[in-house]
């Protein structure tokens, strides 16, 4: 069992790779970590995580500069349905379109647009920086025994925009942060969470393993 | 809900712990690495590494410490100090950080901010700031600018330039009174809060700490979003976890995950 970590320039994948790495280590199942380039190891192997910090424009810019990469990437996960995981703005590419400065495209795998936050609060600093406790909107494989609610564990967010899902089904869970923001996303063999769970300590990590052991 | 973040700050210099008093009389305090997992255990809501390292040739030793880090520790980390090009912020973030902090070369190039927070988003980039309250003949007092740990006088509204920074794609400020650091006196709250009402992003307060009510005080007074400390974590002085106890009792929302 392979999983790739797409490097497509953007930011800081050492930290996520060795977060998949530590959760790949405390189970049955051997499944190598690679972090990769190279669209067809993208394409063959069995789980696909896209990690992704900065501007929404300047990460698609990224995926599709690597030649190839996006075909791979859609194929693997819309055609042979194989485990997908975005994390922040890799998890803003899964909408429709990005708003961030300009208009971009996204994947459109899930419906809807990448929007500023804007507290109502306005004590509310934005970025959205810190940690915050998350409400499950719908029960899904990678969400088990995690504890959520406003008692449960807290996700690390660092971020202005947020996916603002059209399809209510679309999504798993929120945070409020003066009104609701977009903290995990689901549709089909696809995940991905606003937040970072390779900074979430535990929590990120329990999160993780889930989305390892998940066999849509 | 969303919590006030506990950020406990190393001093590395040459890739070993110090902590700076008035940054002057510098004591060895450890293994970074060692100290960020003990941190990571403890339940800080972030690291801070500022590197104090003097030679170009060194700074080498900080990237491994960093990536040392990032190995072993699943939790926020930002790296400064010396921070001067873009390929300097490049370097850190491949290395494991997650957000870098820039002072002086914001300070004497304010396009740098821009550059670096269009390059690598305003997320990661966050400007540290050391004020020092100014006696103005006939005026009010100030809070201006200083750089290479507070020797060095700008002249440059501090309130003014951290909307300046801000404007630029600063997306975090990391606010230091250069008049409380070292003196276990509290942070300086007029400062903090003046600037933190002055901008839009998160200020983390930092300078001066001597008890746990003053980590109260930054936020409830200071207006600060999270609080920095170093000397009353690094010796043992105060838990992580006894600091969010005290915040929690003083009605601070504090994560308090196992």
């Amino acid at each position: 069992m392979t999983v790739a970590i797409i490097d497509y320039g953007s930011g800081n994948l050492h930290s996520a790779a060795k977060a998949f790495e530590r959760a790949a280590r405390s189970m049955e199942d051997p499944q190598a970590i690679k972090v990769t380039r190279d669209p067809d190891a993208v394409y063959r192997a069995d789980r696909i995580v896209l990690p992704g910090v900065g501007a929404f424009a300047d990460c698609r810019r990224g995926v599709d500069a690597v030649d190839g990469m996006l075909e791979a990437l859609t194929e693997a996960v819309r055609v042979k349905a194989r485990p997908f995981f975005g994390i922040c703005v890799g998890m803003q590419l899964m909408a429709t379109r990005g708003k961030e400065h300009v208009i971009t495209e996204g994947f459109n795998w899930i419906g809807g647009d990448v929007v500023k936050i804007e507290p109502r609060d306005e004590s509310l600093k934005v970025p959205h920086m810190g940690w915050n406790t998350l409400d499950m909107v719908r029960e899904h494989p990678v969400l088990e025994r995690l504890p959520l609610g406003p008692k449960g564990r807290h996700a690390y967010f660092v971020h202005s925009y947020h996916l603002n899902a059209a399809n209510e089904a679309d999504v798993l869970a929120r945070a409020d942060y003066g009104g609701p923001v977009t903290a995990i996303v689901g549709k089909d063999t696809a995940i991905g969470t606003q937040f970072h769970p390779e900074k979430s300590q535990r929590f990120g990590l329990a999160l993780i393993s889930n989305f390892l052991k998940w066999k849509p | 809900m969303f919590k006030v973040r506990v950020i406990p700050c190393l001093d590395v210099k040459d890739g070993r712990v110090v902590k700076g008093v008035n940054f002057v009389d510098l004591r060895d305090a450890g293994d970074p690495v060692e100290a960020a997992i003990a941190y990571d255990a403890a339940g800080a809501d972030e690291l801070t590494f500022l590197d104090i390292t003097a030679t170009h040739e060194n700074r080498g030793i900080m990237l491994d410490v960093v990536r040392r880090t990032a190995e072993a520790c699943f939790m926020p980390l930002t790296v400064g100090g010396g921070v001067r090009t873009v390929d300097d912020i490049k370097t850190l973030l491949r290395s494991g950080a997650d957000k870098v902090s820039i002072n002086s070369a914001a300070v004497s190039r304010r396009e740098f901010v821009k550059e670096a927070a269009e390059k690598y988003g305003e997320q990661c980039i966050v400007v540290a700031i050391d004020a020092k309250r100014v006696k103005r003949a006939g005026g009010s007092d100030r809070w201006e600018i200083f750089t290479h740990g507070g020797r060095n006088a700008t002249g440059i509204d501090a309130i003014e330039y951290a909307q300046e920074v801000v404007s630029l794609g600063a997306g975090e400020i990391l606010l230091t009174s250069m008049d409380r650091d070292g003196t276990r006196q509290g942070f300086d709250l007029p400062l903090t809060r003046a600037i933190a009402d002055s901008v839009p992003v998160p200020v983390i307060a930092s300078g001066g700490v001597g008890n746990l009510d003053h980590l109260v005080d930054g936020v409830r007074e200071g207006h600060a979003t999270g609080v920095l400390a170093a000397s009353i974590f690094h010796f043992g002085e105060f838990t992580i976890r006894q600091a969010k106890d005290h915040m929690v009792r003083a009605g601070l929302p504090m994560r308090l995950d196992p």
